[in-house]
Formats: C-alpha cells, sequence, structure tokens
C-alpha cells in the first residue's frame, strides 16, 4: 500500500516542470546556504510570496528544494572558508577548514555532500514508512493530545537546547505573547493592540524570520568584520571518484551519524546537538581519533551526515502533526496554511497527492541536490568572492523585498527592521531565536488545544494527565523542562565536577 | 555585558506587566466560551515576567568583564541598519525600487568604496531584475513611486 502511494507520488514529482522547480529550488537554495545573513528559515520565507500562484505540490517541492540546496550550501561555507553558515555546520568545520588549507578541500567537500545525501537518504526512507503510521495514530488524537505534543516541542528547547534554560524560556514565552497580540478569533475581542488597527491582524511570522534571522544576522556578521579568506576547492572528477573509494571504510560512523541524527531531528532543534554528537561519537570510536580537529575525513562525514539526517527528520512532525519542528519547516507549514491545506494528519488522507508527491521529491531532490553542488562548488565559493560591501546591501534590500510581498504591507518592512534590531541583540545575549519563531507559528494552535481540552474537563488541568497518551506526552515535557534543574542539582550532588555530560550536549 | 542583560530582562518584565494589565482588562477567568481572552497571554506573562525577574537576579550576582558592542563593532551595526531605515522611509515616497537602488549605490560608495561605473550598474541592474522577477514574471506588486508611474508601470 505505501509503496503504490510512493510510487504515484514519483510520478508527481518527475514530471519535467516539478524537476524544474526542484533544480531551481537547489541553485537558489546553496546560493543561500553560501551567503551569510541567509540561511534555509528566510530563505524559504523571501520566495515564499513567489508560490502563491504555483499549484502546491509544485510550490512545497520549490520550498523543500531550497532547503536542502541550504544545507548543501552550509557546508561549502564551513569547509572553505572556516564559516559555518548554520549553527550545524559547526562541527564540520573542526576537520572540514584543515583539510582545505592542506590542499584536500576537495576531499571535505566531496565527503561532506556524500555524508548529506547518506544521512538525508536514511531519513527519507524512515520518514516514507513512518510517515503513514504516525499520521494514523495522530487522527486518534484530540486536542489534549495536540497540546501535549506542544508542551513536548517547547520543553525539548528548555531541556535540551543547551545555553541557558531561563533564556529558552523566554524566548518561548514572548515568541507565544507576539502571537496573542491581535483579534482573538473566540471572543472577537482585541488583544494587545493598544488601538493600532494595524496590529489587528497581529505579527506575521514569516516577517519575524525575515528579520530575526535575515537582518539580525547580517548585522552580526558585519559586526564581526567579515572578511573572506578562502581556500580553494580543489574540486574535480579525479578527486570526487577517489574520495568514494575510500568512504565506504566509514560505514560504522555513517549508520551512527544517521541514527542520532535522525533521531535528535524529529525533536525540535535537534540538527545542531546532533552533528556534535555525531562527531564526539566519531571522535570517541575512531582508531585515528586523537587525529580529530587537524583534518580527518571521517571528522567531516560524521557531523554532515547527522546533521542532514536530522534536518529531513524535522520534516516528520510537520506533515503528520502539522507541528514543525524547525523554524524553517515552520515557515513551509505557514506556506501550507497560505495554499488553502489544512497541515495535520488529515492530509494523508485529503491530500494524499500533494503528501507522496513531497514526500517523492525529497528523493529526487536530494539526489539532483548532490549531483548539483558536486558539479558546480568553484561556482558557488565565487559568490563569497563578492566584495561584502555589495553583498551586505543586496541582502537587506533582498530582505526587505521578501517582507513586504507577504502582505504587500510597508508596516511589514518596518517591522522586519525591527525584528532585526531585536534579533541582533538576542542573539549576543544568547536568547535562542528558533522557539520564538515556533512560538510565534504554533501560538493560535496551542491556544485553542488548550482552550478545548480545558473546556472538555470544564477547567480542569487534570484532563492532560487522566488520558493516557497525553498524560505519558506531558509527564515527558514536565521532565524536560526540569531537566537543567535536576542537572544541576545532580552535579552538586556529586561534588560539582566540571561540565564534561554538557560538553557532548552542546 | 552584564548592563545589556540586564537591561533586556527588565525590559522584558515590563512587556510582561504591560501584557498582564491587558489580559486583566480582557478578563483572565472563566467565561461564556471557556476561558477568556485574557487567559492565555496572562499565564504567558506571568511565566515571563517571573522567569526574567530571575535572569536579573543571576545578572546582579554575576560579575563579567565583556562589552556588550565596542565602538568598532558598534559602527559597521549602525552603518548598515541607519542606511536601511533610511531607505524604508524613502520607499514610502519613491517606491522600493528607486529607494534600493539609493541604498544600494550609497552603501557601495561609502562602505566599499567601488568605483562609479560598478556602482551605477549594479544599483541600477539589481532593481530592474528584481523588477523583471517580481512584478513580471511572478506577478508579484511591489511598492511602486513617482517613476514607475512616469515610465506606465
Amino acid at each position: 500500500m505505501g509503496l503504490e502511494n510512493l510510487a504515484h507520488g514519483f510520478a508527481i514529482a518527475i514530471t519535467p516542470f516539478n524537476l524544474f522547480v526542484a533544480l531551481v529550488g537547489i541553485l537558489l537554495g546553496t546560493i543561500i546556504g553560501v551567503l551569510p545573513g541567509l540561511g534555509g528559515a528566510n530563505g524559504v520565507a523571501i520566495l515564499l510570496p513567489l508560490t502563491f500562484t504555483m499549484p502546491p505540490t509544485s510550490a512545497i517541492i520549490l520550498l523543500t528544494s531550497l532547503y536542502w540546496g541550504a544545507l548543501f550550501g552550509g557546508a561549502i561555507t564551513s569547509i572553505l572558508f572556516n564559516i559555518p553558515g548554520e549553527p550545524w555546520s559547526v562541527a564540520t568545520t573542526f576537520d572540514g577548514f584543515p583539510m582545505a588549507r592542506k590542499g584536500q578541500g576537495g576531499q571535505a567537500l566531496t565527503a561532506a555532500f556524500t555524508s548529506s545525501f547518506v544521512g538525508a537518504f536514511f531519513s527519507i526512507v524512515l520518514i516514507t514508512l513512518f510517515a503513514p503510521l504516525l499520521a494514523e495514530i495522530a487522527l486518534k488524537f484530540g486536542p489534549p493530545e495536540f497540546f501535549a505534543i506542544q508542551l513536548l516541542t517547547f520543553s525539548s528547547f528548555v531541556g535540551l537546547g543547551g545555553g541557558n534554560p531561563l533564556k529558552s524560556l523566554v524566548s518561548i514565552l514572548l515568541g507565544f505573547i507576539l502571537g496573542a497580540v491581535g483579534l482573538d478569533i473566540v471572543t472577537g475581542q482585541l488583544r494587545l493592540t493598544f488601538g493600532v488597527t494595524e496590529l489587528m491582524k497581529g505579527f506575521d511570522f514569516i516577517v519575524a524570520v525575515i528579520g530575526l534571522f535575515g537582518i539580525g544576522e547580517i548585522l552580526l556578521s558585519v559586526e564581526e568584520g567579515l572578511s573572506f579568506q578562502g581556500a580553494r576547492t580543489g574540486m574535480n572528477l579525479a578527486v570526487v571518484l577517489q574520495t568514494w573509494k575510500v568512504l565506504p571504510r566509514y560505514w560504522r560512523t555513517f549508520v551512527r551519524g544517521s541514527f542520532i541524527g535522525f533521531w535528535m531531528g524529529f525533536k525540535p532543534g535537534g540538527a545542531t546537538p546532533a552533528s556534535f554528537m555525531s562527531y564526539a561519537f566519531a571522535k570517541r570510536f575512531s582508531r585515528r581519533g586523537d587525529q580529530f580537529g587537524k583534518g580527518e575525513l571521517e571528522g567531516v562525514v560524521a557531523p554532515e551526515t547527522a546533521a542532514h539526517a536530522a534536518g529531513v527528520a524535522a520534516m516528520l512532525p510537520m506533515i503528520t502533526l502539522g507541528i514543525p519542528g524547525s523554524p524553517t519547516a515552520a515557515v513551509m507549514l505557514g506556506g501550507l496554511i497560505i495554499w488553502g491545506l489544512q497541515p495535520g494528519p488529515m492530509l494523508f488522507q485529503e491530500k494524499p497527492d500533494f503528501v507522496w508527491g513531497l514526500i517523492a521529491s525529497m528523493y529526487t531532490g536530494n539526489i539532483l541536490g548532490v549531483v548539483v553542488v558536486l558539479a558546480f562548488v568553484p561556482l558557488f565559493a565565487a559568490i563569497l568572492r563578492i566584495p561584502f560591501a555589495i553583498l551586505t546591501p543586496l541582502i537587506v534590500v533582498v530582505c526587505a523585498v521578501g517582507a513586504y510581498a507577504v502582505h504587500n504591507s510597508m508596516m511589514d518592512i518596518w517591522l522586519m527592521l525591527i525584528f532585526g534590531a531585536l534579533g541582533y541583540v538576542f542573539k549576543k545575549l544568547d536568547y535562542p531565536l528558533a522557539p520564538l519563531v515556533l512560538a510565534l507559528v504554533l501560538g493560535d494552535l496551542a491556544e485553542n488545544a488548550l482552550r478545548q481540552s480545558l473546556i472538555m474537563s470544564q477547567g480542569s488541568l487534570a484532563i492532560f494527565f487522566q488520558r493516557p497518551i497525553s498524560g505519558v506526552i506531558v509527564s515527558v515535557a514536565i521532565l524536560f523542562f526540569l531537566l537543567p534543574v535536576i542537572t544541576s542539582w545532580w552535579r552538586r550532588w556529586r561534588g560539582g565536577t566540571p561540565l564534561a555530560s554538557a560538553a557532548i550536549g552542546q | 555585558m552584564r548592563a545589556a542583560d540586564l537591561t533586556t530582562a527588565l525590559v522584558l518584565v515590563a512587556v510582561g506587566v504591560v501584557v498582564i494589565i491587558d489580559a486583566l482588562r480582557l478578563g483572565v477567568g472563566w467565561g461564556m466560551e471557556g476561558p477568556q481572552s485574557g487567559f492565555f497571554p496572562f499565564w504567558l506573562a506571568v511565566g515571563m515576567v517571573v522567569t526574567s525577574a530571575i535572569i536579573v537576579l543571576q545578572a546582579l550576582g554575576r560579575t563579567t568583564t565583556g562589552v556588550f558592542a565596542t565602538r568598532e563593532q558598534l559602527r559597521p551595526v549602525l552603518i548598515v541598519l541607519l542606511p536601511a531605515t533610511a531607505m524604508v522611509l524613502i520607499m514610502e515616497g519613491l517606491g522600493l525600487y528607486v529607494a534600493s537602488a539609493l541604498y544600494l549605490g550609497f552603501y557601495m560608495r561609502w562602505v566599499g568604496h567601488h568605483r562609479w561605473p560598478t556602482i551605477v550598474v549594479l544599483s541600477i541592474g539589481i532593481p530592474i531584475v528584481t523588477f523583471m522577477v517580481f512584478e513580471q514574471w511572478f506577478l508579484v506588486p511591489l511598492p511602486k513611486g513617482p517613476l514607475e508611474t512616469w515610465l506606465g508601470f
């Protein structure tokens, strides 16, 4: 049954138009991944308005391909320029950049792209198998279960996200508060608008994403005074083939990285810890572990496999539950709503063409992606040789265009600037931005789930514990929320040993 | 760094208090349709006030030497941010295309010290490409001003 659906999906994904769309998405995505200040989330946000006139399946293929491209592009800057484009590419710089400086950039890039592909492919296969099952289970979910899952989503930012858990919590709460601004559709009352009519429709998270990630990121990078001193790519067919001959040796690292990536990835914020964890494990188990950090091929394979497995796995909760696992998935979810689709488990029954076309396009997109990036690396690397004084204003203009086009509103461009400044300050003070964006997106859904649950129980919070599924999920969520407190007590009890265990999680 | 941390947390406490006041106006209890409009924002804001207050206490108890941003770091940030603000102001009157051309040209000249031919070609070329892609190809209208009207769009 599953195979039939998948075959049907492939029939949709490999139409010439959709393949062309995927190719455009990959190319743009890789460029976006290479450019400082533009990552997957705001790249998708900026291009979203262009998809309004497209059929939904082609639109989602464009946006997901853009995401794959951005994931690949992150590796290029990490390896050649020692600049991680995204947080989950940080671990790739550890061995990737030393390799590039030794003149082995070609090998490092080939290994990175191949590992990304392997990790992604592993996750896609698991999504193909598990997504329909998960959607089936989710169909039986009521409001308490959905609220419980949302709680779990946010608790994992606090408990597993690293950094200051209090600041993660503040980010989440602020995101929900911003999400509550505007018309309350249940009671028809205006909330937190203070008489400003423009605030009636609330804050659009797409504008917030463009501001927080796009403008905020560019402010951070000009502050650091980036000068791109890149290593040469040294990429040709012989190098690719030669590296491919060596790679099967690291099959254990591939398997380990894929599992870590998928497991961490379908929980929010998972890609970054997954890449570090995979790196740490590879270093621990490798016979050449002491050579890590000096330019080991395995040190590139490990984080890249896990990061991509996690990046793809983040799509699983989005298509099955309607709850995005990452800011990029959140923007895509916003797209789904704009294209007139109802995200959630019903999607599998109501729009099988869309869901299976999307899943099949993950296969085609990643195959296309690895070929494109391998072939055009020097071209992409050349983008970073464009003078910074041209790139910076160009990115600001592109962000402004994207912010305006969402609702054709000048107000949104002003909001983008304000969110940009906020993003800069928050990033510097270690307030995480991803949970803020997710809370802004999920605000209405979470509030409605909570309201309906409370109406069902006539105001008693006990309902979340009385139903078996939500009871288990809420308990795990509470455990995650308390995890920072528990670990600090544990450490004090053990006699204040250093943060050795925390180092792996980071 | 500590001062910035304190200020931000205090601002967040203030925001929380404002939200609480507005939530109380809307009602935070049980109404006709279940929880009232202020219910959800109220508890969110209470949470934020408490958490931010703890962050304030943490910051007070810590002595750090780092600064939020040095003068040398802040300069390029403002060089991006202030002209960008000016661009959005100009956009209100002249439209996005003219405003972005001016902004691109200004930044390239002032920060990058590029040669005039480069500046002219890029700062006029980029808005034209944007126009082709958005208005012509994908039919997404962007803010236009007197120049576009004069050209007949």
